[in-house]
């Protein structure tokens, strides 16, 4: 007892690995929040008109609201007062108007593995960086342009693309959706915007890597990918940010829009500050993430691999609206010491021969809970709609909790939907045989849990794959006690 | 020859329970010692104790293992130091294959002995000619460790992963149970072709018809947490003919 206690000690002290903070001249605007605020954002971004109405409806609606209860999480009272809404990481010229990147800022991309600078670009992904409330830098913009694709950070495609903006943002995601929604769309600051035209097969994989960096402030991008007809995109997203005592809140919005025989996959490796072992600090991350399969033969797969957030409140769906669109869900969640999370997904068919799969795996362990809540609806006309649903929960220890909530509506009799769940523990017989053969109980762990994870982990691309298993490795260590 | 093991006057309990009540037991580079003796005499606890399992608790005594003090060291530098378990009943475990298992293993003791990582080809090769030991289907290499193998194959497994680990004294755990005459032909060739004059082995077991097999150098009987009998092979043909009741009613 006396090892496995030392090796708790260890995970406690451990450090987040990204969790330092950089010193960057920032443009903070005082906390609080009111139609001024919003006015304040809009200005600052140099927003049209409609963009302005367009929050400001948002907002007046969600203060009609109340933050929801339904989920299985115990969500401390928030002081939307308390936070800042808007932070700007760039300093400006005065000379031109131009901004100018902080060399710290590079530097803070860079010591996270995100280099900024093109030459350096890791195996040729195209990357979107955002800390805070702007996006810092895009690269391959200029390349990927010559192909009609547009990556560019929301803000500017507000200036630059109004039109396509106009036409699909708000579409998949409507403020009235749900509280954070209405939120997001009042106050959003910046995340990415991608337009992949007609026929087009995006030759670079996509990314964004957000970044929190200043304190008391939130978070509250908004991503809007759309896929015309006959395209493909595979898009990546990940995220940290410094450990802090408060908890800082994070309501991000992604509308993905995919038409006729397009096919998007959405990729995610979640890794915000958790909070320390006593489960203080750490980011709540409510999170509106949907996808709409407007045309026939069209495809949406979101993968999403959650170690971080001390709170997690997530669930990527699916519109199945064109006939023979499908739509995929795989996930690995991972909680330790106290955070929580409730996540999983909506499949909603409407048309024809639609499919669905869901692929879920939750890893609890410390004194954690972890929730899968899963939506499948199959509409009257939907039919031959498919779903298969499978859900696994791992335990580690026995003071965590783990649950599952899948939800089916079923409208139509043709209709095929399976659900599969078990529940595992990891056994002390299992991780004896492990050291019998000379593997250290940290070790052992951390390939059971990433044989456990293979299934959706192998649905990531290539050097994701490799980051999340050592990210999952890296967030259970000690955690059997 | 020198003592690879020395096991003095060991007392051991589980749950507070006595089950090992003062072994003794010497060893030596290249000799095989059978262990039998009747259920619940405490043959699955001494092999338990020697690989370090933490439901056991050593109250007394003391095994010395290559001269250091074995209890001293955790299941995994027991393993790296040459210790190996062949298990009664080997744990599945799901989503990980034998092949990253294994590669997990060997690195383990190759970072132990401060070498290199073994290269990828490098572990390949040896794999292949490894499962040839116990001619373990390439396919079930690529299988999640013993999930769904049958008896026999999560026997021949062990045997495997002995071969691989090339332990200096290996402790086979009634390896013979749940096994057909054919698997158990399989499993005992395999040991035979892994011995060398520098290792040893402990083969316990309940019955004789593994030790046709495998030839013991020397015969122990253990019954009731202490080893009440030491003799040539020729125990074994004695203990098959008048069962272990003479023992028990020796020792009551």
């Amino acid at each position: 007892m006396k090892k496995k206690n030392n090796i708790l000690k260890k995970l406690a002290n451990k450090a987040y690995e990204f969790g330092f903070v950089s010193k960057i001249k920032t443009d903070i605007i005082e906390s609080g929040l009111s139609e001024d605020t919003i006015r304040l954002i809009s200005r600052k971004k140099n927003e049209p008109e409609w963009m302005l109405e367009f929050r400001l409806t948002a907002y007046r609606h969600w203060l009609t609201m109340e933050m929801p209860q339904w989920a299985h999480l115990d969500i401390p009272p928030i002081d939307y007062q308390a936070i800042s809404y808007y932070a700007d990481p760039l300093k400006k010229n005065k000379e031109n108007k131009n901004k100018e990147i902080d060399p710290e800022l590079m530097k803070t991309f860079e010591k996270l593995g995100i280099p900024l600078e093109e030459r350096l670009a890791l195996s040729g992904t195209a990357v979107d960086a955002v800390m805070d409330s702007v996006s810092v830098k895009t690269t391959f913009k200029e390349e990927l342009k010559e192909k009609g694709i547009i990556f560019s950070s929301m803000g500017e495609a507000i200036q630059e693309h109004p039109e396509l903006v106009r036409k699909y943002l708000g579409t998949v995601v409507n403020y009235r959706d749900n509280f954070f929604a209405a939120l997001n769309t009042a106050v959003f600051s910046d995340g990415s915007f991608v337009y992949i035209p007609k026929g087009v097969r995006c030759p670079r994989e996509l990314s964004t890597y957000f970044r929190i960096n200043a304190a008391n402030t939130g978070q509250f991008e908004r991503t809007l990918i759309i896929a015309d007809d006959n395209s493909y995109v595979s898009y990546l997203e990940g995220c940290t940010a410094p450990m802090r005592d408060e908890n800082q809140l994070h309501a991000a919005i992604v509308e993905i829009v995919v038409n006729e025989n397009a096919e998007v996959k959405y990729s995610t490796v979640q890794n915000w500050y958790p909070g320390d072992a006593e489960g203080k600090g750490g980011v709540y991350n409510f999170v509106t993430k949907r996808g709409d399969c407007r045309g026939n033969n069209s495809k949406l797969s979101w993968t999403q691999v959650e170690t971080g957030s001390a709170i997690t409140w997530k669930y990527p769906s699916c519109i199945l609206r064109g006939d023979n669109s499908q739509g995929e869900f795989y996930s690995v969640a991972l909680t330790n010491n106290y955070q929580q999370a409730d996540t999983g997904t909506k499949m909603i068919h409407l048309g024809k021969n639609t499919k669905s799969t869901i692929i879920s795996k939750g890893i609890s362990a410390g004194k954690s809970q972890n929730s899968y809540r899963g939506l499948v609806r199959v509409s009257k006309n939907a039919d031959n709609a498919r779903n298969y649903s499978q859900c696994d929960s791992l335990l580690l220890g026995d003071k965590c909790g783990a649950h599952t909530f899948p939800y089916m509506d079923i409208h139509n009799n043709s209709a095929i939907v399976e659900h599969e769940a078990t529940t595992s523990k990891i056994s002390e017989d299992q991780l004896f045989y492990c050291n019998q053969r000379g593997i250290g109980t940290e070790e052992a762990i951390g390939l059971i849990v990433n044989g456990y994870a293979r299934e959706v982990l192998n649905k990531l691309p290539m050097e994701f794959a490799v980051e999340a298993q050592k990210l999952l490795s890296v967030s259970l260590e000690g955690a059997v006690g | 020859m020198e003592n690879l093991l020395e096991i003095k006057n060991l007392h051991a309990t589980i749950d507070g329970k006595e089950i090992l009540k003062g072994i003794n037991l010497t060893i030596k580079a290249g000799e095989v010692h059978a262990i039998m003796g009747p259920n619940g005499s405490g043959k699955s606890t001494l092999s338990n104790v020697l690989v370090g399992h933490p439901a056991y608790t050593v109250t007394e005594g003391e095994i010395i293992y290559k001269g250091k003090n074995l209890l001293e060291l955790s299941p995994e530098d027991r393993s790296h130091e040459g210790l190996f378990l062949s298990f009664q009943y080997p744990v599945e475990i799901p989503g990980v294959s034998i092949t990253n298992f294994m590669r997990a293993a060997i690195n383990a003791k190759r970072e132990y002995l401060k070498q290199e990582p073994m290269s990828a080809s490098d572990f390949l090769k040896l794999m292949r000619e490894k499962r040839s030991f116990v001619n373990l289907d390439s396919k079930l290499a690529n299988r999640s460790v013993n999930e769904g193998f049958s008896g026999g194959e999560k026997k021949r497994n062990e045997i495997f992963q002995m071969a691989m680990l090339e332990p200096t004294l290996s402790i086979l755990d009634e390896t013979d149970s749940g096994l057909d005459i054919d698997a158990l032909r399989i499993v005992a060739e395999g040991v035979n072709k892994l011995k060398r004059p520098d290792t040893s082995s402990i083969v316990i077991t309940h019955y004789q018809r593994l030790l046709d097999y495998i030839k013991p150098d020397i015969v122990h009987v253990l019954y009731n947490g202490r080893i009440v009998k030491t003799s040539g092979p020729e125990l074994v043909q004695e203990l098959e003919e008048r069962g272990y009741d003479w023992i028990k009613n020796e020792n009551q």
